[in-house]
């Protein structure tokens, strides 16, 4: 069962992916981009992963996203008037199928079968995440958006 | 249960990483190659979940944590990078940026 759906999800993200990369109007990128985003953290769900599926919907398709849009809209929606030439258009798909080819030979070298149980549940992420070697990198993290947060301020003034 | 589904999350990852590099090199609007690295971290983070399941342990978790946590702050500077380069240059093609400055 659980197969069944990864497959059905992982189509759905697949299809959505190619509508980001093919479309020429950035809306439609953005909207296809938020279904790969949600079907993705379906994915994480049946990987037995349920906090990082909710952080996928609520941060990623909700936070991010909204984001996304709203520059669009802020911006003024313009389609791209001009595609790509064709040596462009060769050069990248081989360059993309040689990363492909290279990662995957990285990745599925490392493949072992699951050894040990799997306890990904909330309390068992917070627990290793708020225990020394992690805790002063998640403390870091908070002066980072801090730095963010002022950095975009200073970044989008109309004076600046 | 879900141990048998790391290699095709692996094999997913794989090509969602390089449909967006495809993206990045394709696109000429800078807010969809913006658009195309958020996909090619998402598909980072895959890979990170699929070796967590794949080890039992929970670092990757972790990790993936705290990818989403740069991932917001990049896209908040970026798309306000992005606002200020369009008011210089009133345009959203990325041959128009050619300066570190706007």
């Amino acid at each position: 069962m659980s197969a069944i759906l990864f497959y059905v999800f992982a189509a759905l993200a697949v299809a959505s992916a190619l509508v980001v990369v093919g479309q020429r109007n950035p809306v439609y990128s953005a909207f296809g981009l938020i279904v790969t985003l949600c079907s993705m953290a379906a994915i994480f769900g049946l990987l037995g992963s349920p906090f990082i599926a909710a952080l996928q919907v609520v941060v990623y398709a909700g936070a991010i996203m909204v984001l996304f849009l709203f520059v669009l809209m802020l911006l003024g929606v313009k389609s791209e008037d001009r595609t790509s030439g064709s040596t462009l258009k060769a050069v990248a798909t081989a360059l993309a199928l040689a990363l492909g080819l290279e990662m995957g030979v990285v990745l599925l070298g490392a493949v072992r079968p699951p050894t040990a149980p799997f306890d990904a549940s909330t309390r068992a992420v917070a627990q290793v995440l708020f225990s020394p070697p992690y805790l002063y990198a998640f403390e870091a993290t908070s002066i980072l958006i801090l730095a963010a947060l002022v950095g975009s301020i200073v970044l989008a003034r109309r004076d600046a | 249960m879900s141990g048998d589904l790391v290699q095709p999350a692996l094999v997913l990852s794989l090509a969602l990483f390089v449909l967006g590099a495809l993206g990045v090199f394709l696109r000429r609007n800078i807010i969809t190659v913006f658009m195309c690295v958020e996909l090619m971290l998402n598909a980072v983070n895959l890979a990170f979940i699929a070796f967590s399941r794949a080890r039992g342990t929970l670092d990757g978790q972790v990790l993936v944590f705290f990818v989403l946590t740069v991932a917001a702050a990049e896209a908040a500077v970026g798309l306000a990078i992005i606002i200020s380069l369009q008011r210089g240059q009133d345009t959203l093609d990325v041959d128009a940026f050619r300066l570190l400055k706007w």
